[in-house]
This record gives C-alpha cells, structure tokens and sequence, in this order.
C-alpha cells in the first residue's frame, strides 16, 4: 500500500521534472533540474528493490553527468537555449505512435514479479538455490551482476576508461595550453 | 505508524523543494534546492529501508550523501569559478 503510494507520488514528480526541462531555456536550471530527475528515479527503483540499479541512478545519473554536462556548459559561450523556429509536430507525432506501440507492447509481457514468467522459469532457480553459497552474496542481482558476469563488468570498465583516456588526450590537452597561457601573462 | 508518517512528510518536503527548484529565481535557490531534494531522498531511502525490514539499503543511502554532496560541491565550484579547471585560489 505505501509502495504504491510513493510509487505514485514519485511518478508524479519526475512527470513535473521532465514538463519542466523541456520548458525551461536556462541550460544551468535544465542541469539541475536532470539531477533531481535523477535522484527521484533513484528513490523510485529503491522501492522496487533493485538496490544495485538505484545506487548507478544515483552515481551516474545525479553525480557524473551532471558534473560532466556543467564541464561542457563552462566551455560554451551561450548559456540560453534558442528557441526553435518551427512547431515540432511532425517529431510529436512519431514519439506519441512509438510510445502507443511500446505501451501496447506491454500488454503481453508477464506482470510484474509473476512466477511463471520465462524469465523465471530456466536458470533463475539456480541463482536462488546456489548463489549465496557460491558467492556469498546476499542479493541475487548483486551476485548476477558482479560475480556471475565479473567479466563483462570488466569489460564494460575497460571500455569506459579507454574513452575517458581519449576525451582527457583531446579536451584536457587545450585546457592545459590555455592555462599556461594564462600564466604567462 | 511513525516511520509511515515520516514518509509522507519527506514526500511533501520533497514536493516543496522542487517547487523552489522551478520557481528559482537565483541559481542558489535552484542549487539549495537540488540539495534538498538529494537529502530528502537519502532519507526517503532510509526510512522506507527501515520499514520494509530491508535494512542493507541504509548502506545506500550512506553512499547517496556521499554522492549528493560531491555534486553540491561541483556545482558551487562551476558557479564560482565558471570552469573546474581553475583551483580558485589566484583570482
């Protein structure tokens, strides 16, 4: 019952946030604004126990990118979104049809938590039974994603830091120039 | 009962602090604001922890300040100074 009901009033909340980034012109208040978005998504999948999903909401979603998106807004001149020229009808309409489809979609997939959904029904038994004496980790999502598949997780770090190396060789550098520059005066 | 009236009241301060975050008019109003809706969250997190008997996400919400701090910090940084590259100490 009170799932439901902060279910509800967080979906409320990220609704207003989402109206308003589209609103509002101020690229510093549209940052902001992604961060609470972020921090309520976070709280959503808290309530819906997916604790592994929540604290990556909360690290990447309210902590980096917005640090990462007010790096980018400190090197561009223009702090106030243009308003655009022409009525976007035509992208409405495609969004509104997708969204129609998606939700239609959703008619046919197992509700939520169903035991007899397939997803449930080959290996998810194992990880139940086996999971904890095999890894020693209490949450079966937690033993999933860090254990069973370390080795994408590897991956996947690997490939993030290989890009953060190339973004700090091509940005970082003129930063660095810059600055000596300015030390020289 | 207490902790279910705990929840409705962060519900409703959060729900006051994204009001100041779409009214504005400064941008420390909007930043305070952020602020406050991270922490009420880390207590939402916290007190809904609590009592659904969960209580390894109290660790979560730990980190959740953590996090809401460092983004705090970041942004005052970039309001202050207008890059992150700058130490702010020479001006």
């Amino acid at each position: 019952m009170l799932d439901t009901f902060i279910d509800i009033t967080l979906l409320a909340f990220l609704t207003i946030t989402a109206i308003a980034i589209i609103k509002v012109r101020d690229l510093f208040v549209v940052i902001m604004l992604f961060s609470i978005f972020s921090l309520h998504s976070a709280g959503l999948f808290v309530v819906m126990d997916a604790a592994d999903v929540a604290f990556t909401e909360a690290a990447v979603g309210a902590g980096i990118s917005t640090v990462l998106m007010l790096a980018t807004l400190a090197l561009t001149k223009d702090h106030d979104e243009k308003r655009p020229a022409h009525k976007a009808r035509l992208p409405l309409l495609v969004v509104l049809i997708t969204g129609a489809a998606l939700v239609y979609g959703t008619y046919d997939i197992p509700s939520f938590g169903d035991p007899d959904a397939p997803a449930q029904a080959h290996v998810k038994p194992y990880y139940i039974e086996q999971s904890m004496r095999e890894t020693g980790v209490p949450n079966t999502v937690t033993a999933v994603l860090a254990s069973y598949r370390g080795y994408d997780t590897l991956g996947e770090v690997t490939v993030i830091f290989t890009a953060g190396i190339g973004v700090m060789l091509l940005i970082g550098g003129r930063l660095t120039r810059k600055r000596d520059k300015e030390d020289d005066r | 009962m207490i902790f279910t009236v705990a929840t409705f009241a962060i519900l409703v301060t959060i729900s006051l602090g994204l009001a100041r975050a779409l009214m504005g008019p400064t941008v420390y109003d909007r930043i305070l604001a952020v602020n406050m809706v991270g922490t009420k969250t880390v207590l939402l997190i916290a007190v809904f922890a609590v009592l659904s008997g969960r209580t390894n996400m109290i660790d979560i919400a730990l980190t959740y300040a953590l996090i809401n701090l460092v983004g705090v910090v970041a942004v005052l940084k970039f309001v202050e100074q207008g890059n992150f590259y700058t130490d702010g100490e020479d001006d």
